[in-house]
């Protein structure tokens, strides 16, 4: 956060690095947690669960309508249909971007996210700005992420105060008939899954 | 005793711009995920819910001031010290210093998969019916709780229409209580931007949704 000059935020790092050292062996001792199951939950979200996941579900969606019709009426299964299940996605919502309406995805009171898809939430997503202007000037945000719709899309601010999780279905975009689900998936970006940006255009088949 | 969440900033002014990061970062500093890993391993204990998680962090009186895993981690201490896991003076010490207290169980590595993938569903049978259908109109609880809740202040006292009906879902606000699940209907609820600001913001052509609890609503 701003107001800390480089040195103080190296220690600051330094001394939250043996807190968390601290916690984590008072409660290793006491035979609460297992040491182990530490590193398998870093190598988890650090290289299983992450928006790829999400960028297949949607590039699914993109190339076969009976799973895009079951994706946005019971996302939970469709999702599931893939491998991708469980914490904070556990009921999760699929909605699907059109030409007259732009969905965005925000938790205002926290930092909801549907882990099973997206992994976990990016610094931003988490931070003040983000969850308090996304509900008050949806364009002002856009803008920050290069985006700009037409006046004559409707946004729709999903804010998640409970627990079900909600996951945007972006447009395909124009000129990818060409490409397969796999060459499809690498146009789909995170940002684009939470409506804080568009996928990526394809580039021109030579 | 008055409860204060710092965390409820939907609508507040004077945050600045949104400073996007690439995909591929995860953490920015080890202790980041060492902090995840400590939460999500000592809530495997199942000595606390998600809610009460969520109520420890949103109530810390310097919430603003901290980074995201930061506020983790102190909602993490909080939790340990008033559920006698751990005192302060080891937490500092770094060393068990008193024995240990029973706990329900242990998330052990070999688990870590399988309690993921199942995760903690909410959804719930109840022996009664909703109380709103979708379309109709319904206007939100104006009086702020005097505990932890999933109404944002913002959307207090404002006039929404039923969107979904997702289903009976544990209710939050006992669950953070520690007095039960108490199941609810919860409903999705849009609100048009001129019912929440009122001509306060510019207008941008937005609607706004949460997902509400069947107590939070009144018929309009």
């Amino acid at each position: 956060m701003s107001g800390h000059d480089h040195d103080d935020e190296h220690s600051e790092l330094g001394e939250m690095d043996l807190r968390v050292r601290a916690l984590e062996t008072v409660l290793t001792e006491k035979g609460y947690i297992d040491p182990a199951a530490l590193g398998v939950l870093i190598d988890t979200y650090e290289t299983r669960i992450g928006p790829r996941n999400g960028a297949r579900v949607v590039a699914r969606a993109w190339v076969d309508a009976g799973f895009r019709d079951l994706l946005l009426r019971d996302a939970t299964a469709a999702i599931a249909s893939l491998g991708y299940s469980g914490r904070q996605g556990e009921h999760i919502v699929a909605v699907a971007n059109s030409p007259t309406r732009h969905n965005m995805v925000v938790c205002t009171l926290c930092s909801c996210y549907p882990w099973p898809v997206l992994g976990l939430p990016p610094t931003w997503y988490k931070s003040a700005p983000y969850r308090s202007r996304a509900v008050r000037d949806p364009r002002g945000v856009l803008a920050d992420f290069g985006v700009t719709l037409p006046d004559s899309t409707e946004i729709r601010i999903w804010d998640s105060t409970a627990e079900v999780r909600y996951l945007v279905l972006p447009e395909r975009p124009a000129g990818t008939e060409h490409l397969d689900e796999t060459e499809l998936a690498e146009l789909v970006t995170r940002d684009s899954m939470i409506g804080t940006g568009l996928p990526r255009a394809p580039e021109r088949p030579a | 005793m008055t409860y204060v969440s710092h965390a409820d900033l939907g609508g507040q002014l004077g945050h600045g711009r949104v400073v996007p990061e690439p995909e591929s970062v995860r953490f920015h500093a080890p202790w980041e995920a060492r902090a995840l890993a400590v939460t999500l391993a000592t809530g495997g204990t199942g000595l606390w819910n998600i809610d009460m998680t969520r109520a420890a962090r949103e109530t810390l009186p310097n919430y603003t001031a901290l980074t995201y895993y930061q506020i983790w981690f102190a909602g993490l201490v909080k939790l340990v010290i008033e559920h006698g896991l751990a005192a302060a003076d080891e937490i500092a010490a770094g060393r068990k210093l008193r024995p240990a207290r029973e706990v329900p169980r242990v998330l052990h590595a070999q688990d870590v998969p399988s309690v993921l993938a199942r995760g903690a569903p909410t959804a719930r049978s109840v022996g009664f019916p909703a109380r709103f259908a979708v379309g109709e109109q319904v206007r939100t609880r104006s009086e702020a709780a005097p505990h932890h809740t999933r109404l944002p202040g913002y959307l207090r006292g404002k006039l929404g229409i039923i969107e979904r009906v997702h289903g009976p879902h544990v209710f939050a606000d006992t669950n953070a209580q520690g007095l039960g699940e108490r199941p609810q209907w919860l409903y999705n609820v849009v609100f048009d931007e001129r019912e929440v600001w009122a001509g306060d913001a510019p207008a941008q052509r937005f609607k706004v949704s949460i997902d509400a609890w069947e107590p939070y609503l009144v018929p309009a």
